[in-house]
């Protein structure tokens, strides 16, 4: 990754305008041309390095529900049991963890009853136990990384 | 009969289609919100002022490039758990939330005794040592508050899809 991707990365990740032509303004402040940007995020979107570009939307605050949820499933099973809950288009994540509790995943749900639900599916479905850990208080949330 | 959900009406129908058309990304076109409000038979007026008020009221937390952090070489991703007491947790949460490789901190529930964790960290770094000092530097935070922690890390991505309404 050159220079002027890193700068790219390192500016992007702050407040995009919302205006007519918001590329062409965040270029001239790179001093790069609107071009040039558009080419480079293009880039950065394709060889993975960015996951996403647009608005992060905030799940609670639009009437939402999010929750972290966990299950300890056998090795054996692993991977029929992924498929299953990844199978849910409520899942939003979910990562494979070194503990008994070895399946994390995020559900994120348009109604916040729909989590329950979701949960109770899930357990039938795979009939394991679900651990639902949801946020009881939200002390850091860093939206940016500096590279 | 379902009871009226107030919190759905936060947003209205055209609000939810502009997040359907917005939560994979913006286009890269010179003019993305004219683009976008073409598409959605709006106004750029309408989809812009839209915009700018589900920023102002946080149900968007901002606009901008998503960085993925496995691929930027924070390949070490741990997720660290604490059990701290209640009485202690938000102040002590503010502190560690405060570290600068501190991705997110939250407040958990337990499930005591086989989870008794109610602090959650994550740390990403670009080597196990690097985790293994800041691991480290959030138990010197803790001091005599960590009563037990474990670390658990990340050995496999399963999916990862984000938000989708």
């Amino acid at each position: 990754m050159d220079a002027i991707a890193r700068k790219i990365i390192n500016q992007l990740q702050g407040d995009f305008p919302i205006t007519e032509q918001p590329y062409a303004q965040v270029a001239a402040q790179l001093e790069i041309t609107e071009d040039e940007l558009l080419q480079q995020l293009t880039n950065l979107l394709d060889q993975g390095l960015l996951s996403r570009f647009g608005p992060l939307y905030h799940a609670e605050r639009l009437g939402g529900g999010l929750t972290l949820a966990a299950m300890p499933v056998p090795e054996t099973d692993f991977e029929q049991v992924a498929a299953q809950v990844n199978a849910f288009p409520e899942v939003a994540h979910n990562y494979a963890r070194n503990h008994e509790l070895n399946m994390w995943f995020i559900l994120a749900t348009e109604q916040p009853e729909r989590i329950d639900e979701v949960i109770q599916e899930i357990e039938a479905q795979t009939g394991l136990p679900v651990y639902n850990m949801p946020k009881q208080a939200e002390y850091y949330l860093r939206l940016k990384l500096e590279v | 009969m379902k009871p009226v959900d107030t919190q759905s009406q936060l947003i209205d129908d055209i609000d939810r289609r502009l997040i359907q058309a917005t939560q994979g990304g913006l286009p890269l076109t010179p003019r993305p919100y004219h683009q976008i409000a073409e598409q959605m038979g709006l106004s750029a007026e309408e989809v812009m002022a839209r915009l700018q008020r589900m920023l102002a009221t946080g149900m968007i937390r901002r606009i901008g490039a998503v960085p993925n952090h496995y691929a930027l070489g924070y390949r070490i991703n741990g997720m660290t758990v604490w059990d701290v007491p209640d009485e202690q947790i938000d102040e002590l949460g503010q502190q560690v939330g405060a570290l600068e490789f501190v991705s997110h901190c939250y407040r958990r529930r337990r499930y005591p005794p086989k989870w008794p964790y109610n602090l959650f960290a994550m740390v990403h770094g670009q080597t196990a040592a690097q985790v293994e000092a800041q691991i480290q530097i959030i138990a010197q935070v803790l001091g005599e508050f960590n009563r037990g922690h474990q670390v658990l890390y990340s050995t496999r991505i399963l999916k990862k899809t984000g938000l989708r309404i």
